[in-house]
């Protein structure tokens, strides 16, 4: 019996976290289409994502991009397909790479940074405060992070995305004694614009994740700083596995 | 023929605040049992109580912080127990809040978070105006004008209690709540907050609900004092009559006494 009551207990367990987290969402995105609106919060949370996480994300950019070069070259030399390889770096980075490891990074920056900062609020009475102030917690903590995450992660992704391929360049020209001007027409030959497009989407549900993640997480901690280190944890991790499995069901959905 | 109804929620019989039969249980641990309070327009009550009897859940309960499981809360004789969105947000425009551990948005200056409901409130001040009333209320609960710029990370305990008190008396409510206002004060300093309760309150002429279980500063601030104790309000009486309520609950309360009625357990080493 204790083993039935144990499936059953974490069955129920499970869908009460599910059934919190989806009112949650509705809830926030609710809050998003009816005013006041917090322009200058939005405004700073833009910067704080998109701004602040540029060196980040164009350092894991660049070196990708110079792997994936390496990689590839030692690998096709073997059977002399050289010329695919500016082919296989642009597509890997415009569809997967650049959207996968920018979110996973962002998220580990920012998700974090949200959990921690509204859990902190959350157990100093801070989100009571702003409810006894006649201000919607949602509302001026929720939605702005909302916006810039999902705002901001598709402009890093693009940034990521030519910091990547110059990262390839870079390797195939000065390493690998590549002629740059093919290269760059081999980049440019079998690039389509759906690809770019495509990993653009997934940067911006990535984006609404990581930023959703760190809410409800924060939002929801409970227990001093036991609490908000867990609610911390929980975010990055949440974020990042829903990251992987939604890049799965998104690049089905593209490219089936 | 005109209808009224406003006209009679603002009669002056109707108690600013009532509540009748409320009660919250977390899982099986019930923590209010049936409350029932009347407080009149421009009263002051406080709530004592030990520590863990419920006190901050019936304030969070009346803000519509907490959702009560039973019973019914009235403000100006509107039920208020369960509205929601914009309903509650305007019932808030009433309310003032200063929290035990004041509670200052530590990423805003000092004069933002006084500013704070006017600027994000129905009022939506311009910030240099907001930011002058501001001063005006910190003037008030005795801070200097260069508070105004400093971090509330940058203020010791009593100033961010003044920055608190000063937050939740800027926008003029007409219900000022006070969780728990001298806890982690030295005794002078808590005395300079119960003065400067006593003088908002009446300047406003605003009604007070305090909750603590600092003897001193409940004496000094309320008109009546109701004992919390296992759910339920076991003594509401005036304040000159606590010394003689005649109930051993309230006098191993005030006397601050460990042998009486009220045990706590605690477990030998």
């Amino acid at each position: 019996m204790n083993f039935l009551s144990a499936i059953g207990r974490a069955t129920l367990t499970f869908l009460e976290a599910a059934g919190r987290l989806a009112l949650f969402t509705f809830t926030a995105l609710a809050h998003c289409l009816r005013p006041p609106f917090y322009f200058r919060h939005i405004g700073r949370q833009m910067v704080e994502i998109g701004f602040y996480s540029l060196p980040v994300v164009g350092l894991t950019a660049v070196f990708t991009g110079m792997v994936l070069a390496l990689q590839s070259y030692s690998g096709f030399s073997r059977f002399s397909a050289e010329s695919a390889i500016a082919t296989v770096v642009v597509l890997s980075i415009t569809r997967e790479l650049g959207p996968v490891l920018a979110g996973l990074m962002v998220a580990g920056r920012i998700g974090a940074a949200m959990a921690a900062e509204l859990g902190t609020m959350r157990v100093t009475e801070q989100v009571d405060a702003l409810t006894t102030l006649s201000t919607n917690p949602y509302k001026y903590l929720v939605v702005p992070r909302l916006i810039a995450g999902t705002t901001m992660l598709p402009i890093l992704v693009l940034v990521a995305d030519i910091i990547g391929v110059f990262g390839g360049y870079l390797v195939a020209v000065y390493r690998l004694g590549f002629n740059a001007s093919s290269y760059i027409n081999n980049t440019w030959q079998y690039l389509e614009f759906m690809d770019v497009v495509s990993g653009l989407v997934k940067a911006a549900c990535f984006g609404f994740v990581i930023s959703l993640m760190g809410c409800y997480h924060g939002y929801n901690s409970r227990g001093g700083a036991q609490g908000v280190g867990a609610a911390t944890t929980n975010a990055v991790v949440s974020a990042s596995i829903l990251i992987l499995v939604l890049n799965y069901l998104l690049t089905g959905i593209f490219f089936s | 023929m005109t209808m009224a109804p406003l006209e009679l929620t603002q009669d002056m019989d109707v108690p600013k605040i009532s509540l009748r039969g409320v009660k919250k249980a977390f899982g099986p641990k019930v923590v209010l049992d049936g409350i029932d309070l009347d407080i009149q327009r421009g009263e002051s009550v406080v709530i004592i109580g030990g520590s863990g009897t419920g006190k901050s859940v019936l304030l969070k309960s009346i803000l519509g912080i907490l959702q009560p499981d039973a019973g019914t809360i009235r403000i100006d004789g509107e039920d208020t127990t369960h509205i929601g969105g914009r309903d509650r947000e305007r019932a808030m425009a009433k309310f003032g809040m200063l929290f035990q551990g004041a509670a200052l948005f530590d990423s805003l200056p000092v004069w933002e978070n006084v500013a704070f409901g006017l600027i994000q409130g129905a009022q939506r001040l311009g910030r240099k105006e907001a930011k002058e009333r501001a001063i005006a209320t910190l003037g008030a609960v005795g801070l200097a004008p260069d508070v105004a710029d400093l971090s509330p990370s940058e203020l010791s305990g009593g100033m961010q209690k003044r920055v608190g008190l000063a937050r939740a008396i800027c926008t003029r409510p007409e219900i000022i709540f006070f969780d728990e206002p001298t806890t982690g004060l030295d005794p002078i300093m808590a005395d300079v907050i119960n003065d400067l309760i006593v003088k908002c309150v009446k300047d406003l002429g605003a009604t007070a609900l305090s909750i603590t279980h600092d003897m001193a500063s409940a004496r000094k601030i309320a008109d009546r004092i109701a004992m919390l104790y296992k759910g339920k309000l076991i003594w509401v009486g005036p304040v000159s009559e606590i010394d003689n309520s005649g109930n051993e609950y309230v006098d191993q309360f005030i006397h601050g006494r460990a042998d009486g009625p009220i045990q706590m357990q605690i477990r030998a080493f």
